[in-house]
Parts: C-alpha cells; sequence; structure tokens
C-alpha cells in the first residue's frame, strides 16, 4: 500500500481514506470539529489542516493518502492557521461556560485549552442573542452552535429522518430546523443522537436534576428507583473507569445513598418483556399473522414507525418496554403490597436513553392521572447527582438491588446492547418450539455491530428468519425493501442507537465512539456470564409475579399491564416528510 | 439584455413608455400539488432538480410556501430542513410573498458610486416600505438590492420585474412609479 513521512517518521498506509486517519493513527491527535468517522465527511472546521510537501497547507480530513507524500502537522504557519481558525470559531460561541451542561466534555473548551488561547484577538461577534428552545427534552442553544453540521449529519445519515438542516447564507448561517420551529414541532424522535454528537453546548439534555432532588427530600413520597442494563456498564466512565465495568453494585449503594427506599432492576422487566414478546410472536408464527414481528422496546423507533410507517404499527409487538412493564408493576401491584396508592409512590428510572423520558410522558402509560414512571434520569444526570451530593463512587461498596424486582437473568442484561433482545427472545423461544432444553445460550450469530444483520436460525425444522438494525436510517432500508417484497422476516429487533442502548444519548459523551461502545458492549456480556441464570423463563421472581398477579404471559390481565397500543401520528405537515436518504 | 427605458440626468420626466403595464399573474395564495406535479413531469424527481423546480414554484406563486417546501421534499426524499436550507440560501427564493414589481436596485460598485443608495431610499419613500421590510402591504411592490446586474454602463439601474432602467435618479424614481401606477389604473 505504501508509504508517506509524518512529521519526519514513516508511516505505512493500510487502506486509510484519508490523511486525517493515517496522521491520528501514526500517533499524532490532530484537532477536529466537525469530523466523525462514522458520518459523511464536511470540511468546515480547517482545524486538521497539514502541510503536504509540493501541495502546502490541505485540510487532512479530505486529503486522501498517497504512497510518497511528505507531512507536517506542527509547523509555525499551521499552529497559526489552527490558532486563528479556533478564535474565530470562539467569537461566534457563547463562552459562558461555567453554567454550560456541556462544560468540562466540550470539545470547544478542550481545543481552547489545548491551544492555549487566554486573550481573544477577535471581539464578539454576535451582537443579538439567538431564542434559546426548551420545547423538547433537548435544549438547543444556537449562540453556542459552530456549525459543525454533526447533527445534521447524525439526525440525517445515521437516523434517516434529517430534523436539522444549514439555513440561510455567509454570516447568517444557521443550524436550524425546517422553517426555524422548535424541536417540538418537528419530526424529531427524542434519541438525542444529536445532543450526544453535538461538539459544544449547543444541543444538550434538558436537566430534571431538580425534581428528583425534590422527590428524595419529599418524606411522602416513597422513591422507587429502576436501573437500566446499559447504565451499569457506562456510569463508571464519568468516575474515571473503564466503559464496560460493570458497577451495578455501587450504583445501587449510590441511589441508597442519595436516599432511594427500593432500588430494582429493569433487566427484571425485560425478562418479563422475553416471556411476554416470545409468546406474542410464537402466536404470530403459528398463525402466520402480522410477521414480521418487529420489537417495541425502543421508544425513539416506536415514534418513527408511528410517524414515517404507520402501516407496520400492527407488527410491532404490543409489548410495552421493559421500563414502562417496570413502571407498571410499581403502580399497580407493587403499591398494593406496601399499602400505598399509586400516588404515594414516586417512580424513577436511570436510562441511557433521551427518547425514555417522551415514552415515560405519554398518555398510554398514565392511569387516572398518574403516570406509570414519574421521572427519566439519564445516566449523566445520575453521575451529576452522585458528583454534587460528594458520593466516592469509585469506592462505594457493592448491595443488590431489592426484591422481588431485584433478581434478574443474564438474559434481561444484554437488552442493553444491539441484538440482545433477539437472543434473550431465542433463549425461551428455541426451548418453546423445539421442547428441549437449551445447553449453549450464546447466539453468536446475532451478536456484533454491524448495521444490519439477518439471519436464519432452524428450531426442530422450524426455520426463522431474523433481523437486527440499530441506527433509524438502517430500519428505513429494512421496512422499504418489506414494503417492496424485496425481503421476508419473521423477528426483527429495531434500537434506534447505533450501538443499541449503550450507545444511548443519555450515556456519558465519550458513547459517540464506535470502541467505547463496543467495550461497554462486552460489559453487559460479560455480565450475562457471570450472572446465574441466563433465560428469562428461569427467573423465579418473574414466574412468582405470573402465579401471584398476572396469571399467564399473553393474558388478560397481562395485557392489561404490560402492553399497550400505538397511534398513527401524522409527521410533519401530515406528510412523509422525513426521509433523509440524500440529506 | 434589450434595454426599455433609458433615464439620463439630462432628460428627466422623459418616460418612453412603449409596454403596458407588465403582464403578472395575479396572486395566488393556495398552493397546488396538481402544479407541482405538472413540474415534475418536466424536470424528474432527482436531487439535481430542486432548483429548478423551486423556482418554477417562485415563479408562479412568487414565494415558496412551507406548504410547498414541503411537497417538494417529499416529492425529491429529502428532509423538509434540507429544502428549507436550499430556500433560505439563494436570494432568488423568497419564504414570504413578493409584490407584483419586484423592484432590484442594483448597488454593484459602479452603481454604489453613482448614486444607487438614493435612488433605493427613493424608492422605499414612495412606496412608503417601513421597518426594514421590503414588501409593501399591499403586496404591489417589492424593493431590494442586488449586487450587479451587469449593466454598470447605465448606473445606476434598477429592474422592474424584466425591465431594465438605467441612469435612473431619485426624482425619475417618481416619474417610474407614477407610469405604472397610472397604467395600473388603465388595466383595471
Amino acid at each position: 500500500m505504501g508509504w508517506l513521512l509524518v512529521n519526519g517518521m514513516s508511516v505505512a498506509l493500510n487502506g486509510e481514506k484519508s490523511l486525517l486517519e493515517v496522521v491520528r493513527n501514526a500517533g499524532v491527535d490532530l484537532p477536529t470539529l466537525c469530523y466523525h468517522p462514522e458520518l459523511s465527511l464536511h470540511g468546515a472546521c480547517r482545524l486538521c489542516m497539514v502541510e503536504v510537501e509540493g501541495r502546502g497547507v490541505v485540510a487532512a480530513c479530505h486529503t486522501p493518502p498517497e504512497s510518497g507524500m511528505v507531512v507536517n502537522t506542527n509547523s509555525a504557519v499551521l499552529r497559526r492557521l489552527r490558532k486563528i481558525a479556533l478564535e474565530l470559531l470562539l467569537s461566534r460561541h457563547d463562552r459562558e461556560c461555567t453554567s454550560c451542561l456541556r462544560s468540562g466534555h466540550c470539545s470547544l473548551q478542550d481545543l481552547s485549552n489545548r491551544f492555549g488561547v487566554s486573550d481573544l484577538r477577535f471581539k464578539q461577534e454576535r451582537s443579538e442573542h439567538l431564542p434559546i428552545d426548551r420545547s423538547s427534552i433537548l435544549v438547543r442553544d444556537p449562540n453556542k452552535c459552530i456549525l459543525c453540521g454533526e447533527c445534521v449529519r447524525m439526525c440525517g445519515e445515521i437516523q434517516g429522518i434529517g430534523v436539522y438542516g444549514f439555513a440561510h447564507r455567509g454570516a447568517k448561517m444557521q443550524v436550524t430546523t425546517a422553517f426555524q420551529q422548535d424541536l417540538a414541532n418537528t419530526d424529531c424522535v427524542h434519541c438525542g443522537q444529536c445532543a450526544a454528537i453535538c461538539p459544544t453546548g449547543a444541543l444538550t439534555i434538558k436537566p430534571q436534576v431538580d425534581q428528583a432532588w425534590r422527590a428524595l427530600n419529599d418524606p411522602t413520597k416513597t422513591v422507587v428507583f429502576q436501573v437500566a442494563p446499559a447504565v451499569r456498564v457506562s456510569l463508571g466512565e464519568e468516575f474515571g473507569m473503564t466503559p464496560g465495568e460493570s458497577t451495578m453494585g455501587q450504583l445501587i449503594s449510590a441511589l441508597r445513598t442519595l436516599g432511594a427506599d427500593k432500588v430494582f432492576d429493569t433487566a427484571f422487566a425485560a425478562d418479563l418483556t422475553v416471556l411476554e414478546e416470545t409468546e406474542e410472536f410464537l402466536e404470530r408464527v403459528s398463525s402466520g399473522e402480522r410477521l414480521p414481528q418487529f420489537t417495541s422496546c425502543c421508544p425513539a423507533w416506536v415514534k418513527y414507525a408511528e410517524q414515517f410507517y404507520p402501516e407496520f404499527l400492527p407488527h410491532l409487538s404490543s409489548c410495552r418496554s421493559p421500563q414502562q412493564m417496570m413502571g407498571s408493576l410499581i403502580k399497580k401491584f407493587y403499591a398494593k403490597r406496601l399499602e400505598k396508592g399509586p400516588e404515594d409512590i414516586y417512580m424513577i428510572s436511570v436510562m441511557p436513553c433521551t427518547a425514555k423520558k417522551f415514552e415515560a410522558s405519554r398518555e398510554e402509560f398514565t392511569t387516572d392521572g398518574v403516570p406509570d414512571v414519574d421521572l427519566v434520569l439519564t445516566t449523566q444526570e445520575l453521575a451529576r447527582m452522585i458528583k454534587e451530593a460528594g458520593i466516592d463512587y469509585v469506592n462505594l461498596p457493592e448491595t443488590p438491588p431489592d426484591r422481588p424486582f431485584g433478581f434478574v437473568t443474564g438474559a434481561g442484561v444484554i437488552f442493553g446492547v444491539t441484538g440482545g433482545v433477539s437472543e434473550a427472545v431465542l433463549r425461551l423461544g428455541y426451548e418453546r418450539i423445539t421442547q428441549s432444553e437449551l445447553e449453549d445460550v450464546v447466539f453468536e450469530d446475532v451478536r456484533g455491530y454491524s448495521g444490519m444483520r439477518k439471519w436464519e436460525v432452524d428450531l426442530g425444522g422450524q426455520s426463522l428468519t431474523l433481523g437486527v438494525v440499530h441506527g433509524l436510517a438502517n430500519a428505513k432500508a429494512v421496512l422499504d425493501d418489506l414494503k417492496a417484497g424485496k425481503v421476508h422476516f419473521d423477528l426483527i429487533e429495531v434500537m434506534a442507537c447505533p450501538g443499541g442502548c449503550i450507545g444511548g444519548a443519555g450515556q456519558p459523551i465519550s458513547n459517540v465512539s464506535r470502541k467505547v461502545r463496543q467495550e461497554r458492549g462486552a460489559g453487559l456480556y460479560h455480565d450475562d456470564v457471570v450472572t446465574a441464570v441466563h433465560k428469562s423463563q428461569q427467573n423465579p421472581d418473574v414466574l412468582e409475579i405470573y402465579e401471584e398477579w398476572l396469571t399467564a404471559p399473553g393474558s388478560h390481565t397481562a395485557h392489561e399491564a404490560l402492553h399497550t397500543t400505538y397511534r398513527e401520528r401524522g409527521s410533519l405537515w401530515n406528510g412523509r416528510a422525513g426521509v433523509g436518504s440524500k440529506a | 439584455m434589450w434595454i426599455d427605458k433609458i433615464f439620463t440626468n439630462e432628460s428627466k420626466g422623459v418616460t418612453p413608455m412603449d409596454r403596458t403595464v407588465l403582464d403578472v399573474e395575479t396572486t395566488e395564495t393556495d398552493f397546488d400539488p396538481g402544479f407541482l406535479e405538472g413540474v415534475l413531469a418536466e424536470t424528474g424527481t432527482s436531487t439535481a432538480a430542486l432548483i429548478p423546480i423551486l423556482q418554477a414554484i417562485q415563479g408562479k406563486y412568487r414565494h415558496l410556501s412551507q406548504e410547498a417546501i414541503h411537497h417538494v421534499a417529499s416529492a425529491l426524499r429529502l428532509s423538509t430542513a434540507t429544502v428549507y436550507g436550499v430556500a433560505t440560501f439563494y436570494a432568488q427564493f423568497s419564504l414570504e410573498p413578493k409584490g407584483k414589481y419586484v423592484i432590484k436596485v442594483c448597488d454593484g460598485t459602479a452603481c454604489h458610486v453613482r448614486g444607487s443608495i438614493p435612488v433605493y431610499d427613493a424608492l422605499r419613500k414612495r412606496v412608503n416600505l417601513q421597518d426594514g421590510r421590503s414588501t409593501t402591504d399591499n403586496r404591489m411592490y417589492t424593493v431590494e438590492t442586488v449586487a450587479c446586474l451587469g449593466a454598470c454602463v447605465l448606473a445606476p439601474v434598477i429592474t422592474i420585474n424584466d425591465q431594465v432602467y438605467g441612469h435612473v435618479t431619485p426624482d425619475a424614481v417618481n416619474i417610474i412609479i407614477d407610469t405604472l401606477e397610472q397604467e395600473g389604473a388603465q388595466h383595471d
């Protein structure tokens, strides 16, 4: 493949697409603000400039590497140009860092530190303060936008929606929604990936920490927490631990220290989901109706389907997501056990996800005016509470969750990673269809991180086609193929975020890195290995709930408590606007 | 480019009007998706057709309504935000309806030094435009500046719809508007 010289050091080319990759692989961390390896190239920030002998200064992200190139990354000219580029970006940026939620995780702030920007030569250019959009679960502050376009490409290319675009021209250019609408009035599905990838504080998650403190300090409320699978393998990152390191024990201790009365594990509700969803699936397989069945655990995907593919809504599993199953269990069943009314219990979910906030607010999940889940905190928000309380997270002793909704199986835990729901369903489906015990619980073929995986499984002579997709643009491609009759599936798992819930937008900011996501995924699979029970159908506490309350999977009571309905939502203009395949 | 009217400094008040009032369609407010279908039959639905499609709609409706932008986005399978971005990028597109007479005042270097801004100010005053607005309330006139019309020899130059007026002065502005209004009255 050839060689080139980076700062006098010879570097072998291994099929890298850009000079930027070559330079970074050679150990030089060229600064960028608009480059992301999973998105298309933009080339706007001009920070990755390098000097190539015979060509002068070029943007490394846009320059294909060629054998024999002599590259300098650190000349006096480059340092001067980079600093000017950075200072010009800063001149348009609202630099109220102390009150910015992104402070400490802001790429612009990092680079200012790296470049030693102490004195800005360019005056603050913005004279007027643009309005901040707080209409949605995200907060969009255009005064902090540096026009890198990462949100535009994330929403258009990875999620296939295209809520954002560049509008106007030159100095008046803005990243904004169509017609400058508030986010709440767009086709946004609340996946929050735009906020996860935003290098500054222009897009952040609207904080709800105060509501959590208020409930914890209210003596009349019994505060019950549930913690989603993906949170345990990422929260530690906020405290300097490695991604994927499972800290469920510390997490539970931290919640108890913060004042939680009970702490349960959402993976328990995931086990319940497996039983309900598999029952539903096997019924559909035997009747041949409404196949393929789509999973319904991901609220961003559910809203996407409601907006853009309402014809597939009957195909969605009617199962509530694990978060809402847990909420239902707590408010309708557990409250009685505590001899309390549902309004006396304050249910807080800790989720890797921003769309879960939207899901909890859906009217389908409110009974007689009392929401099943009162508040959803993201992993980031819980980390902030732990920091505010001054808890030494890393050295906390481990404590187990409360019973009865604390006993979980490995099948429930792997719900947090793409392919996990399918694998958990298979561990039950195999036994139900073949009427024999499943020895090896690992379905290796379902695992992995490619955006679309298709797999045929033979269960006792019955052949089933399974699909696993993550990233809504991938889901869109499958849905279009299904509509055109080009493909056949029996079961399709959809998760909106890259990597599944482990890559959710509520996770610590580093989740935009594929490597970090995969380490978190490995953490969940490891948790599955070290958990005593691997099959949801063997969760004794789940079985007990059925005996005591729900009778059987798919029963009338189970349907009342654990299932839901969907509704067609007109997208913007009641049409099918968001189809950003070409955005 | 043919030149209809030339006002020279020497011949103030001369109005060699040889054409009747400009043939402009009456304002259509409601977007008709059938019109878009007709345009799409000509242009196709590739991304490259976006600008010609928007031009056709702008030509007929004198602006791009939200509804129109949405329909174009759906037809081309682009996001609405992308089409909105294109519509706001180019000065030839307007999200607000433009006036029956679109008056472009050239403010290129040559026109500027020959006094285009007094002409612009006189126009705005004459048609009673205030507060940075560019279109009159009755949607008769839109007054805007453009960078260069490429007729520097006639500086300062303005165009009204497709007609070019050269060597315009603030006084001549009144004569031009008077004439437009007289012809408009005759036309009615």
